[in-house]
């Protein structure tokens, strides 16, 4: 999951050379994904509890990751991992358990989010955002239709050789398995054969891989289609008039939510459980989910939302829109085989 | 040689002498830290066994090597083939840093040889102009060079107003992207050394050999450039090797459809592949090529200091 939110939070740097003033009441660090946080939320934070917010920033989940293995855990209190990766650093006994009654707001967690897959019970962790990720097509290129995963595996001449794809490995494997209608990690060989030719044999149609520039890419007209996030797509065709739009394929779509999860060791565990509550609040979930442009999976958020949110045609599916599936998290086996694919498809 | 640049000679006398060891602390110290002690680290990582998801597991293990030299099919299963995937990415990368380097070289030598031949006074601005882009972070250098290639950018727009081309020329994402940004980004590590060695160049040699009825090309060949050679080499080697390990051009002008070396061991540290072990073998592999083309270029040089002796 992988987003990069442009506009305000430059301030998040300034705001850590002056934030000394509530030194009494210490600090939360937060490990979290870079522009994934307004600075107004921040400064409300730090007003409403003295403690002072230190923020260090990643750009994608494994690199959060890699960066905790490497010597990181016990320098950050939280961090903001995607669905599965909640579950890889579960099952590294890298998060600190939440004991029932230590967060008062808990029971704001929308019931849907709550007994999540990755997380049952909410025992490590809190919702964050959560939001789609598909593809978008320039309407000014291609107006066939777009809600089929065709487009990105078989393209209309006119696409063909124009397609940005991610730059991640998890979420291209995973809308190519969609388009097979294969299980994501499955073991079998045939399957796997399968989808790798379908990615050899879809490569020549892709122009890139960058996650980064997924947006701009498609704004500067570069690219005539690309997998991208639901919100990030809409902030293209809002904020940069760009005519892109997003597909909700009928053989299904990518899911996905971040969370903020406890870290083992945190050294500042107490102060992290209020920033959690703070999150869990639909008032401050309001003002991060206006920012984001993606959704909240906290119950009483609506009343804080912009109007125009909730209209998005990026966040309301169409009727034969296919499933949003989450990422499964495969075996070392099957993982180490997909690891190979993508090497082949790069190289 | 007189005048050349074999003239620098050593120094005569050392005043310095008896403190040169604690002199030379802070460079070993530093040295050791940033430098060895990493490589180092690499090194072992590199025939260490692979944690799932990153990291290492204390075992020695030849599996890093073995992966990136032999292909067992998808499966793992097969028997063992010579894998090709990474010396094609390698030598894309080589290729791609030696057009850059032959290049740069190409641009580099006329400039430097133009500013080298201006009055004394004038080529310390020439200097300073030569090196005032690259003020600017070479992140911005790169992006601005994206937008300004781009199909619809300002070159493209610029060329069709004029009417060299009729439809736009496509650069970004293609291989030529990389190329005009690897250059383009480490062109003044060869413009200073051969101005550096073009300022010493003493010209009274070309007119002597014009004297005796050198043509041009002649005095080219056979009286400038060997003198100025270790001018040339050195720029050579600081332009070639940062190329070879770039990650931002390729990325951001080549569309990352092809990994290059730089870009391979990162997807092996921070992507999902999470193969400590293999990114560590892949930059022990390049170290191994750099200090061959490097020691391949000294040996060179060594032997023609001994001739210009």
């Amino acid at each position: 999951m992988h987003r990069q939110l442009r506009t305000s939070a430059i301030a998040l740097c300034t705001g850590l050379g002056f934030a000394t003033a509530a030194v009494a009441e210490g600090e939360v660090v937060v490990y979290h994904w870079f522009e994934y946080i307004p600075q107004e939320l921040v400064d409300k934070f730090e007003a409403e509890t003295g403690i002072t917010m230190v923020i260090d920033t990643y750009d994608s989940n494994e690199a959060m990751l890699a960066s905790l293995r490497a010597g990181g855990m016990g320098t950050y209190d939280v961090a903001v991992p995607g669905d599965y990766m909640v579950q890889i650093m579960r099952d590294n006994d890298m998060l600190d358990t939440i004991e029932e009654g230590e967060l008062s707001n808990h029971g704001n967690i929308l019931p849907e989010w709550l007994d999540v897959d990755y997380d049952p019970g909410r025992r490590h962790s809190i919702p964050y955002q959560w939001g789609s990720t598909s593809f978008s097509v320039n309407r000014d290129v291609y107006d066939g239709a777009i809600n089929t995963t065709d487009i990105i595996f078989n393209p209309p001449e006119e696409l063909s050789g124009r397609i940005n794809m991610l730059a991640s490995q998890g979420e291209v494997m995973a809308l190519a398995a969609i388009h097979l209608g294969i299980p994501m990690c499955s073991p079998d060989r045939d399957d796997m054969q399968a989808l790798n030719d379908l990615l050899m044999g879809s490569r020549e149609h892709w122009l890139s891989f960058n996650s980064d520039t997924a947006r701009e890419i498609l704004v500067s007209g570069d690219a005539a289609a690309g997998m991208i996030y639901d919100g990030f797509s809409a902030r293209g065709r809002i904020e940069e008039g760009a005519n892109i739009e997003y597909a909700f394929p009928t053989q299904g779509y990518i899911a996905w939510m971040d969370n903020m999860v406890l870290l083992n060791d945190a050294p500042n565990r107490e102060n992290a459980i209020i920033l959690m509550d703070f999150l869990l609040e639909p008032e401050n979930v309001g003002m991060l989910t206006n920012f984001t442009q993606y959704s909240a999976g906290i119950a009483g958020v609506d009343d804080y939302l912009d109007p125009e949110l909730a209209a998005q045609p990026e966040r309301n599916p169409p009727e034969d829109a296919g499933p949003a599936v989450f990422i499964d998290v495969c075996d070392q086996q099957t993982q180490e085989i997909h690891d190979r694919m993508w090497t082949a498809l790069r190289r | 040689m007189a005048g050349g640049a074999a003239s620098g000679g050593s120094a005569t006398s050392d005043a310095y002498a008896p403190a040169r060891g604690w002199l030379l602390m802070p460079a070993w110290l530093v040295l050791g830290i940033v430098v060895v002690a990493p490589v180092f680290l690499m090194l072992i990582y590199s025939f260490l066994t692979k944690e799932f998801r990153g990291g290492v597991i204390w075992e020695f293990s030849l599996e890093a090597y073995d992966q990136f030299f032999f292909d067992r099919g998808l499966f793992g299963d097969e028997p063992p083939t010579i894998q090709w995937a990474y010396i094609q990415i390698f030598w894309r990368s080589i290729w791609q840093a030696t057009l850059a380097t032959v290049l740069a070289l190409l641009i580099g030598f006329p400039t430097a040889y133009f500013i080298a031949t201006r009055p004394v006074q004038q080529r310390t601005v020439w200097v300073f102009l030569i090196t005032i882009p690259y003020w600017v972070n070479l992140l911005i250098r790169t992006v601005s060079m994206r937008f300004i290639l781009r199909d619809q950018g300002p070159l493209n727009d610029f060329l069709q107003w004029i009417g060299v081309i009729a439809e736009p020329l496509t650069i970004i994402n293609t291989n030529i992207g990389v190329q005009l940004g690897l250059f383009y980004s480490y062109l003044p590590f060869m413009v200073l050394p051969l101005y550096a060695a073009i300022e010493r160049y003493n010209f009274a040699l070309s007119e002597a050999a014009a004297d005796l009825y050198a043509p041009r090309r002649k005095i080219l060949t056979r009286v400038v450039l060997p003198a100025v050679k270790p001018g040339v080499i050195a720029g050579c080697i600081l332009v070639f090797v940062p190329s070879l390990g770039s990650f931002l051009a390729p990325d951001l002008l080549g569309g990352a459809r092809n990994f290059m070396i730089g870009s391979l061991i990162d997807e092996q540290f921070r992507g999902s592949a999470g193969n400590w072990p293999f990114g560590a073998a892949a930059a022990m592999i390049l170290l191994t090529l750099v200090l061959m083309v490097l020691m391949v270029l000294a040996r060179q040089q060594a032997r023609l200091e001994k001739g210009a002796g």
